[in-house]
């Protein structure tokens, strides 16, 4: 497997016990508009991803990342 | 001559037919129909109470109701004090009724500087900034700075000016949970050790009341570099042998690099300051822009502010009781059965958590029938999606006012259903 399709599997992984109603999850999946977090869910989830993987995504980042695939392409730049 | 000629050069009227699509107050719709929803249940607005009178620190006529404050962060209660009160009239008397200017420009009179002095003295630093709120001295130290490649870190549940003040700057900002000294060390760890770093932290945070373990803090901090800015906004007057904040009484003097704090809470009017003691702190009135491009506070506001700072170096019979009062709160409605933000009186804040937004809007008018004023906090503002009633206590309330409370309290509660 890709290091890119292993941190969007990881990254599915921990969106799971976020994922209250059970959404399909694709690369487009968007976290505001189909997932419908808040900003506390963002928080939660978002020091998930960082400690996963031992990086830091910074609120300026977080603001450009709306889909699964956008921060699976972000994780794996951030990795690098 | 027609009623439209008459009033040819006013704003359009309303209502005129905006399509949904091109009127930018769509966007508001959902939150205009919650509210609308729970008002039609013919509740009171909670975001909209107005004071008729207000009688002292502690007591106020809203609708005809001589009502007990309790949701004024008037902790030291210096809002009546002759002395305070005096300061003011002299200053309006000889300086007038504004500046009408920029503290760099001519927004700068001997009652600001005479206002920094007192300031200094209370805090014992070498450097004081008056600012025109506290909002704003939050929203300039921070954007100014911590600039663009350099990092900002700050906890989760900060106050919304530390927030506005990231969003004004071009710096690079990371949160850590809520109080967790580990989850910080891990972030400061994994930023670049060359880059600028200001942690910024909340001596007691607004809405739980609950205080931050400073000294754990202040040593992740130091060990990766970065600088400490503490917001002591609900700490100052209150915390501490000289009242200087959380972090004099958890001995954390010198360890912190700037102090944010506001007049609008224990000093008993409006404004907002940053001491320190860096060497080139004063540097900051050229460049931070909420302190250069907006009018200064009037004279009479630093007087009374100063007035007011000089006499709380000395309030510690004021402290002491506003200890007993919050103690006495705290255990009295704990003893009810009601689930508060902190399992011990950490502050003079005390937070009762509720279940939802009809029960906490029932309890607060249920208390406001009684004649007790609270704050109502629902999210955005507050943490993890709470409805909470936020009671802060003052120094100026007796020990049977604090009886009074916990009686209108039990019985709200019980008709609410709110405790058992």
């Amino acid at each position: 497997m890709s290091d890119r399709a292993e941190i969007f599997e990881t990254v599915t992984r921990l969106i799971e016990p976020f994922n209250k109603k059970g959404i399909a999850l694709t690369e487009s999946t968007s976290f505001a508009k189909d997932l419908e977090w808040d900003s506390l869910t963002v928080m939660d989830f978002v020091a998930a991803v960082e400690d996963e993987f031992d990086i830091i995504i910074t609120m300026n980042m977080q603001a450009e990342i709306e889909t699964i695939g956008q921060l699976a392409d972000a994780v794996k730049k951030l990795k690098q | 001559m027609t009623e439209a000629a008459q009033t040819a050069d006013a704003l359009p009227e309303y209502p005129v037919t905006v399509a949904p699509e091109s009127d930018l107050f769509s966007k508001f719709d959902p939150l205009i129909a919650e509210r609308e929803a729970l008002l039609a249940s013919g509740v009171r607005d909670p975001f909209a109470i107005v004071m008729d009178k207000v009688l002292s620190p502690t007591q106020a006529v809203i609708k005809g109701k001589e009502t007990i404050l309790l949701g004024t962060y008037n902790y030291m209660g210096m809002t009546f004090d002759p002395d305070v009160i005096q300061a003011g009239k002299d200053a309006l008397d000889n300086f007038g009724s504004g500046t009408t200017g920029s503290r760099v420009l001519n927004g700068t009179y001997q009652t600001h500087k005479a206002c920094e002095d007192a300031l200094k003295e209370y805090f014992g630093t070498a450097h004081a900034m008056v600012f025109s709120t506290g909002y704003q001295a939050n929203l300039g130290m921070i954007s100014t700075l911590a600039g663009k490649g350099e990092y900002i870190i700050l906890d989760a549940d900060s106050h919304a000016s530390i927030y506005d003040g990231c969003y004004l700057g071009n710096a690079e900002i990371v949160r850590f949970r809520h109080n967790s000294v580990e989850d910080l060390d891990k972030r400061l760890g994994r930023l670049p050790k060359e880059a600028g770093k200001l942690v910024v932290l909340e001596g007691v945070y607004s809405m739980f009341g609950d205080v931050a373990p400073l000294p754990d803090m202040v040593a992740v901090a130091k060990k990766h570099g970065a600088m400490i800015l503490c917001d002591e906004a609900h700490g100052m007057g209150f915390f501490g042998k000289h009242g200087r904040g959380v972090y004099e009484e958890q001995g954390c003097e010198g360890d912190i690099d700037f102090i944010v704090g506001t007049f609008s809470k224990s000093v008993g009017t409006v404004g907002g300051f940053c001491v320190s003691n860096h060497p080139k702190f004063e540097v900051l009135r050229l460049v931070c822009r909420p302190y250069v491009f907006t009018a200064s506070l009037p004279p009479s506001v630093v007087a009374t502010a100063a007035m007011s700072i000089r006499k709380l170096m000395h309030a510690h019979n004021k402290r002491a009781h506003l200890w007993e009062n919050s103690k006495r709160l705290h255990s009295g409605l704990r003893e009810m059965g009601f689930r508060l933000g902190t399992e011990t009186p950490q502050s003079a804040i005390i937070a009762v958590i509720l279940e939802d937004q009809t029960q906490a809007v029932m309890m607060w008018q249920a208390l406001l029938e009684q004649g007790l004023y609270v704050n109502m906090a629902r999210p955005p503002a507050t943490p993890a999606g709470t409805y909470l009633l936020r009671c802060s206590l003052c120094a100026e309330h007796s020990a049977e006012q604090v009886e009074q409370i916990l009686t209108m309290f039990r019985a709200a509660g019980m008709a609410t259903g709110a405790i058992g």
